[in-house]
């Protein structure tokens, strides 16, 4: 048995293929194909949560994406769990538990229920008048308890086990919503030899024909029509039809968003399955066939659980053969709803009656509803209703006054109209236009290559649609150059054509009166809500939505924002074009985050950037850094020590016996033309052309405005051949820099740039033995000090693999830097660290590296400059040409804040007491005990304890820090204050002596 | 005179995908950015026996070298026979660039029936055969990184990459051939 209300017959269910879920706790069972809504229905559950604001008991509004009130927390287990999922969009699966959301101890016995009968002091706007004082009671009270009592499902706090995927594609046609009028289209595009992409947010394609039984086309029943179309679409070589498809964003130049949810219906989803796929489809044209939404109608007690659209109890009886009670009222104002009491007549329930607003309803219905015995009640309305948990009877009273009669009932339809989906077109930036005529917003103007069909775009009859479908078909096929097949041509019928409808408040709950009747159901905003909005002088819509927060929810006013416009209308006695429609925003329907980050999790969330000799220095006990995207080794720590005990170790031995450095990260760029050297000329301050093959030279680039961009060693290696290095995060923007330059302001260079950062693995090797570990390895160059002096750069061999020897330092000691083809990195470094460990050397890391290079005043750009500081003032003037009239940058130095007295300069720093390093971006002041705020000189920039000297040191930069040399400053901390003397960068072998040995 | 450092490939014998695409990386080569004006096109086909594409989103191929056209002034030049690229440059008066990035790039070979859906979970690239006939070939991305994209079979494709982003590239590839199979 899969609940009492299934009426045998009826529906297109099998009886036979049953699933078992739990809603809070209690046991159900369900049919294969049944959503969480239509099982719930089918066992006579109405209440299914709570509202957000005022904790109203609510119940299942609709039978597709735009409920606002079924949402519930659906889980498979504790890791797989998603709160807010909309009861009649999710199919149930066996083992499925669902809880309710927002309710406490229990969904019929609600604490919270209490702001139900307080609502008079939460009325809209509550929150920016009631808790505004005191100030800082706000974060503390008020916002942290407002967030708990309102509010809706609960984050899941495990890590979501499933996979997400991701698919690029491109069409021709692509086609959002599979009903009579997207499935004609893409018929008619598909045999036109048009790429069409069909996708449809439900299980299987036919929109409306999931409930309208009524319809024919080429005289077969409509439902089985689709599902033949689509598989006869789906055969086609040029078409991919996706259901469970949302097209949910529709950005610039027909790239719609799509998300395809894979295995959420299965009971048991083999693991290779993505949880859900998104498609991110580039379409040459798209045709939006996304149909219309009924609303609801707006009367007092509205909300209770029972009450639904017309629609929605159509598509439960006639597609899950639930009736939604025995007993039904209808509340419309509009022809459709009749249609839903007929079936529901015709399947054996009792309709209590049709309460129709207007005086005058289409005549072939009201002639239906006499032949089936249906009692209508025209010029009537809905006043109020009763209920608990459930509705138990409508109140109908005769429009304009006059006493109520109670009719009991135990489900109340409702159809105030249709509103068409233009969401996708808004989305697509394209502007609606106001049809007064039916009273509705319609595509107007269009801003992308699409175009709209069938009910959303305002076209109402069924052969009407099938013909405007059909030739968008052909057309946008047509359009982009497919020249196949021949016409396509259907034929439908249907049994009524539907007038009527309205938007605003109905009987009773106009003007004046302070019923609850909902607007927007997610939101808890009543009628009355935006009246007092507009009194409170919001005029324009974007105001009176904010205020109210009508259409904000996770539905996006899909249902309210219509009447909520009509509403503020009439008070404002303006035209509904007048007060405008806001913009819809994608998503249409709320996207996981799993989808959209899809394969960019765990190891794919970002490419890790391995240098050649990672493994070695991994096996070796490095410890890593992340620097930008590459993993740098750290230091070694050998057992038993900490951080600070490797990185003194390393710095002694490289400079007592030597050290082996991974510089394979730093960025290098090869300059190859006759006009090398011209071009470095300009790019760099330093003069090139003196520059002799062979030998290297310390470059500094600057920006237009004259300060430092970045800096490196650059090596000759022949005429017209250069290789540049760059700092490690620097290297792409350098490139993207001197490329900017090259294609713009120097085109008529004969100079290309190519990065080779990666072709290369460096090892440096430093240290007084550097050239005894090298020199047996290295073929073809003489490596003496005399042939291969400080700053030199050779072409040879090493360990019989081709070399780009240089012979350089960033530590002060003599130093090479071995740059050998990436892919024999690791075994060079091998045997380089086989001739390196038994003389006492050792493998360093970035850490000593930054000491060493402190030790010598070398800057690291990015640390110790910022963006503001120009080559003097970090006592870099001998890298910048005096001769040279041409560099990029040149102008900018000479600009007179740059070239003014006391800017901040980089000087090194030594604290009096030679033990206490200080800390990094503190600040510096002359005057420790001048009130605050105190007049602060500049900052710390890099600041080490360095075993080398004995001592810590520092660098920084310095309000005429230049001038400042022996003056004592001071660094006050929170606990103490630090007294330094400033001195020059040098630490260490100020004569440049170990350098150059 | 030390032993000959041994050569280690930046992704190994890493081996992956599905039935309808296979993941494997490329056997080393030899590659060259080469860059040259209009003028010195004719000489550079001579001299490396292929004809450079001058149109976008082409290559020319003989032989196992390969002609990828990068830019109106920029090829990559593949042989993966290992030919000295350089060598044959250097041979060359006419006015061009020649930088050797065989060890700077590494590829992965996607071959199947579902390779191009592969490659498609990460590059935005229209594959489609219209578009992307066997030949083609693009600078373009894969997921956050720069790759170029070779069709050398109807159910071919190489994709090159900086060797430090090739086992973020592998693992793309390989959750997406996982994907397209399905």
């Amino acid at each position: 048995m899969s609940g009492a209300n299934r009426i045998a017959g009826q529906g297109r269910l099998t009886p036979a293929r049953t699933a078992r879920f739990t809603f809070d706790g209690k046991t159900f069972d369900a049919l294969e194909g049944d959503t969480v809504a239509s099982a719930l229905l089918a066992n006579g559950v109405h209440l299914v949560g709570r509202s957000f604001k005022y904790h109203r008991p609510r119940g299942i509004l609709s039978a597709g994406p735009e409920e606002p009130n079924a949402l519930v927390d659906v889980s498979r287990d504790a890791a797989r769990r998603q709160p807010n999922v909309r009861a009649p969009v999710q199919e149930v699966f066996d083992g499925m538990k669902v809880e309710s959301q927002n309710r406490w101890p229990s969904l019929a016995f609600d604490v919270g229920g209490v702001n139900n009968l307080l609502s008079p002091f939460f009325a809209a706007g509550f929150y920016y008048k009631t808790f505004m004082w005191p100030k800082a009671a706000w974060e503390k009270v008020y916002e942290p308890f407002i967030r708990r009592a309102a509010g809706l499902g609960v984050a899941p706090t495990e890590e979501d086990p499933d996979h997400y995927a991701n698919r690029y594609a491109y069409c021709d046609v692509l086609i959002a919503g599979a009903g009579v009028a997207g499935l004609s289209a893409a018929l008619a595009a598909a045999e036109a030899g048009a790429r069409v992409i069909l996708c449809d947010e439900q299980p299987e394609v036919g929109g409306a024909l999931h409930y309208d039984t009524s319809v024919k086309i080429d005289g077969q029943n409509g439902y089985d029509w689709a599902q033949a179309t689509a598989a006869r679409l789906e055969a086609m070589e040029n078409v991919t039809v996706l259901t469970r498809t949302t097209a949910f964003g529709y950005y610039n130049h027909n790239f719609v968003g799509l998300v395809e949810r894979v295995t959420d219906h299965l009971t048991r989803p083999d693991r290779k399955l993505p949880r859900e796929r998104l498609w991110q489809v580039r379409a040459k044209r798209v045709i939006l066939a996304t149909g219309s939404i009924e609303r609801h109608m707006v009367f007092a007690n509205n909300d209770r659980p029972g009450i639904m659209l017309a629609s929605a109890a159509r598509t439960y009886l006639n597609h899950f053969g639930v009736a939604v009670g025995r007993k039904v009222g209808v509340y419309t104002a509009n022809d459709s709803a009749y249609e839903a009491a007929f079936d529901l007549k015709r399947a054996g329930v009792t309709i209590a009656a049709i309460v129709d607003n207007r005086d005058k309803p289409g005549e072939a219905v009201l002639a239906e509803a006499r032949k089936l015995g249906i009692e209508v009640l025209t010029g009537h309305s809905v006043v109020d209703t009763k209920g608990k948990l459930r509705v138990s009877s409508m109140s109908v009273a005769r429009n304009g006054g006059g006493s109520a009669r109670a009719i009991p009932v135990d489900a109340l339809l409702m159809s105030a109209g249709w509103t068409p989906s233009v969401h996708l077109f808004s989305q697509s930036r394209g502007k609606v236009a106001y049809d007064a005529a039916s009273g509705r917003f319609l595509p107007g103007t269009y801003a992308q290559d699409c175009l709209s069909v069938g009910s959303c775009n305002g076209t109402d009859a069924l052969q009407a649609t099938i013909e405007e479908s059909l030739a968008a078909g052909e057309l946008m096929a047509r359009a982009t150059g497919n020249e196949g097949g021949g016409k396509v041509e259907l034929s439908g019928e249907n049994a009524f054509d539907w007038t009527g409808g309205m938007a605003g408040s109905g009987e009773g709950a106009g003007v004046d009166t302070t019923v609850k009747a909902f607007v927007d159901f997610q939101n808890d905003v009543c009628a009355k809500d935006i009246r007092l909005a507009v009194r409170e002088g919001m005029h324009s819509i974007e105001h009176i939505k904010r205020f109210t927060t009508n259409g904000m929810a996770t539905d996006q006013g899909k249902l309210s924002n219509i009447h909520g416009l009509a509403i503020a209308s009439e008070v404002l006695n303006r035209e509904i074009p007048k007060i405008g429609l806001t913009t819809f925003r994608a998503p249409y329907t709320p996207v996981t985050f799993g989808a959209l980050i899809s394969h960019s999790r765990g190891d794919l969330f970002d490419p890790a950037r391995k240098t050649p000799m990672h493994a070695w220095e991994e096996a070796h006990g490095a410890v890593f850094e992340d620097v930008g995207n590459w993993k740098r080794a750290w230091y070694y720590p050998r057992a038993g020590e900490t951080m600070h005990d490797a990185v003194n170790r390393e710095c002694r031995t490289v400079r007592n016996t030597a050290g082996l450095f991974d510089a394979s990260t730093l960025g290098k760029i090869e300059v190859v033309g006759p006009d090398a050297g011209t071009f470095m000329n300009l790019m760099y301050t330093n003069a090139w052309d003196t520059l002799k093959p062979g030998r290297c030279r310390y470059g500094i680039m600057l920006r237009e405005d004259g300060f430092v961009y970045d800096d490196g060693v650059v090596g000759r290696l022949a005429e017209d051949r250069f290789h540049v290095t760059t700092t490690t995060g620097g290297a792409p923007r350098v490139m993207h820099h001197m490329e900017d330059y090259l294609q713009t302001e120097f085109p008529h260079l004969k100079v290309w740039l190519t990065s080779t950062t990666e072709q290369w693995a460096v090892i440096a090797v430093q240290g007084p033995k550097a050239r005894e570990i090298l020199e047996p390895l290295v073929e073809g160059i003489d490596i003496s000090n005399e042939a291969f002096p400080h700053m030199s750069v050779r072409e040879g061999k090493i360990c019989g693999v081709p070399t780009r020897l240089f012979r350089m330092s960033f530590t002060g000691e003599a130093g090479y830097e071995v740059n050998v083809p990436a892919d024999y990195g690791e075994a060079v470094w091998e045997a380089i660290w086989a001739r390196a460990e038994p003389l006492g050397a050792c493998a360093y890391g970035t850490e000593t590296m930054h000491v060493l290079r402190a030790e010598k005043g070398y800057i690291i750009v990015g640390q110790d400059t910022d963006g503001t500081v120009t080559p003097h003032d970090a006592s870099l003037s001998w890298a910048v040409s005096k001769k040279k009239t041409d560099f990029v940058g040149i102008r900018g130095l000479k600009r007179p804040d740059l070239v003014k007295e006391g800017r901040k300069q980089l000087v090194g720093l030594l604290t009096k007491d030679p033990k206490v390093v200080l800390e990094e971006g503190a600040q510096i002041v002359a005057d420790p005990n001048e009130p605050k705020p105190m007049k602060m000189l500049g900052h710390v920039t890099s600041s080490y304890w360095s075993e080398n000297c004995g001592r810590s040191i520092a660098m920084a930069l310095v309000a005429g820090g230049q001038s400042r040399m022996g003056q004592t400053l001071y660094v006050p901390m929170p606990d103490r204050t630090i007294a330094v003397e400033v001195s020059d960068m040098v630490f260490i072998d100020k004569e440049g002596g170990r350098l150059n040995g | 005179m030390a032993d000959h450092a041994l050569r280690k490939a930046p992704l190994g014998r890493h081996h992956g995908g599905s039935a309808g695409a296979r993941v494997t990386p490329a056997a080393p080569a030899t590659r060259l950015s080469l860059r040259a004006g209009e003028d010195a096109i004719g000489t550079l086909s001579l001299a490396f026996g292929l004809e450079l594409p001058r149109r976008p989103k082409t290559s020319a191929s003989v032989s196992g070298r390969h002609a990828l056209w990068l830019g109106p002034d920029e090829w990559l030049l593949i042989d993966e026979n290992g030919a000295d690229l350089m060598g044959i440059a250097s041979g060359v008066s006419a006015l061009h660039s020649a930088t050797d990035v065989s060890h700077r790039n590494t590829a992965i070979l996607v071959s199947g029936p579902d390779a191009a859906g592969a490659i498609a979970s990460a590059c935005p690239l229209d594959l489609g055969n219209a578009i992307f006939p066997v030949g083609a070939a693009a600078r373009t991305v894969l997921g956050k990184i720069e790759v170029v994209l070779f069709r050398s079979g109807e159910e071919d494709y190489r994709v090159e990459c900086w060797r430090s982003f090739s086992p973020y590239a592998f693992g793309l590839l390989v959750e997406g051939a996982e994907d397209a199979g399905l």
